[in-house]
């Protein structure tokens, strides 16, 4: 296996977009990855997509090479990923192994959704369908829901609080709020996190994620040949996918995600690291528990501290582990199969010195970590500069 | 040992569903231990229960089984 670089990124803001369709969102951010990394689309030798739900939520299939001849590549291997929420993490890795093994040196990856054009119960719905339909979804549960009762028990067993997830949201906000990209731009304050809708019970409004309208890419290399694409490559230093049970009631613990671990034992041997090296992170904060949790999986804070952790300030953006720093899944917006992909352009905006006002002191090593479902796919990807 | 009692292991009580749901919310769910071990997933009927109440199954509609607190 050969080094492998980051060479090139685009994005689009997220949001709502009435006027926009899914391939016009993939389009847009791929155009911007490969202006970036200074190439044309004919160097392009694979393209992969990542998307979860594009046949359910806008009707079209095929979407691979659906969006990469509208973009000019044409004839090369073009394959869409679906992993739910991990759909465009796990297409960067499948596209990392591409090129670490050489069999391809030049491969473009979008992830795209377009949500915001079914009103929220179809979205409930759809977004359902990475649960076990046959159990879970067919007794009502909803991707919320499940999360709620993950949060449940993480309380009764560690003590978190309400206070403590909502930590997760005002910090989010806070992030978001600086970020030009960002869906809610919006700072908000414990009260009103604390206050929220409720949605399912402990979770309320303030603790779930965005419906989303957005794309991102990302343009991938070997690293001895970065120099051809960009003056600032950042390196894949370690990654990882893992998966695990679909069904929340499967697993014999709900208040960690062993899919989680996996990837990130996994991705830290390979770069050689610890958790404790890492600078900054961008979380898949879904729901805020899911912060809370990823936070104790990666070995950031020990099992159940991960919501004291949070309170205390370590992964505000002044702290000493910021996590989200783009605003996460919370403010920035979950267009859910972008997701992934965007974690990865954050992290290279922060490690090329390019995130303006969210811009950390310390960004040489990153971690991108990517959920799917309620913790079936995990991607844990660290990001180097040195 | 029954798969008719158990433990609840973890719940929620979901106030914003899907179509499929909507008339009924608010409704709890909830993933009980079977006395005869293993856990499933199932909605709740009358009062609202806690982590560690114990429950009986009272009907099962379409495969998906509905308990109520014991006791």
């Amino acid at each position: 296996m050969r080094p492998v670089a980051v060479v090139g990124i685009g994005k689009t803001p997220f949001g709502a977009f009435p006027g926009r369709d899914l391939r016009s969102l993939a389009v847009e951010a791929g155009e911007k990855c490969l202006t970036n990394g200074h190439i044309a689309p004919e160097r392009v030798e694979a393209f992969f997509l990542g998307n979860f739900a594009g046949p359910s939520f806008v009707g079209q299939n095929h979407l691979a090479p659906y969006v990469s001849t509208a973009l000019g590549i044409h004839g090369v291997p073009a394959t869409r990923v679906e992993a739910a929420c991990a759909s465009s993490g796990s297409a960067f890795f499948h596209a990392y192994t591409g090129v670490a093994s050489g069999v391809y040196d030049c491969v473009l990856v979008v992830g795209v959704e377009k949500m915001t054009s079914q009103p929220t119960p179809k979205v409930t719905e759809i977004l359902a369908g990475a649960g076990d339909c046959a159990g879970e979804i067919k007794a009502g549960s909803t991707f919320a829901s499940l999360f709620a009762m993950i949060a449940r028990r993480h309380m009764h067993e560690f003590g978190t609080t309400r206070e403590h997830l909502a930590a997760v949201a005002v910090k989010n906000h806070a992030n978001g709020a600086l970020n030009p990209d960002a869906q809610m731009r919006k700072v908000i304050t414990m009260e009103q996190a604390m206050a929220g809708k409720p949605i399912a019970d402990p979770l309320n409004l303030y603790d779930c994620s965005l419906i989303s309208d957005g794309a991102a890419a990302v343009l991938l290399a070997p690293a001895e040949r970065a120099g051809e694409f960009t003056d600032k490559p950042v390196r894949v230093l370690g990654i990882a996918q893992a998966s695990d049970f679909v069904a929340l009631d499967q697993k014999p613990d709900i208040t960690t995600f062993p899919a989680v671990r996996r990837a990130a034992r996994k991705a830290f041997d390979m770069a050689g690291v610890g958790p404790a090296d890492i600078q900054l992170a961008e979380l898949h904060d879904c729901f805020t528990i899911a912060e809370i949790i990823a936070i104790e999986d990666l070995g950031f804070a020990p099992r159940g501290e991960g919501g004291p952790f949070t309170l205390e300030g370590h992964t505000a953006r002044t702290g000493d582990k910021p996590i989200n720093t783009s605003g996460g899944l919370k403010s920035k917006g979950h267009p859910v199969g972008a997701t992934g992909v965007a974690q990865i352009c954050d992290l290279v905006l922060q490690m090329r010195c390019e995130a303006a006002e969210r811009q950390v002191p310390r960004h040489s090593l990153g971690l991108a970590q990517n959920l799917g479902g309620s913790g079936a796919t995990c991607v844990v990807t660290i990001l180097g500069t040195v | 040992m029954s798969d008719a009692t158990g433990t609840i292991y973890t719940e929620t009580v979901i106030y914003s569903a899907t179509e499929a749901f909507a008339a009924d919310v608010p409704y709890q769910t909830a993933i009980v231990t079977l006395d005869s071990g293993g856990r499933v997933t199932g909605r709740i009927l009358g009062e609202r229960v806690h982590i560690d109440d114990r429950v009986s199954r009272v009907e099962i509609r379409d495969g998906v089984p509905f308990f109520r607190k014991l006791g």
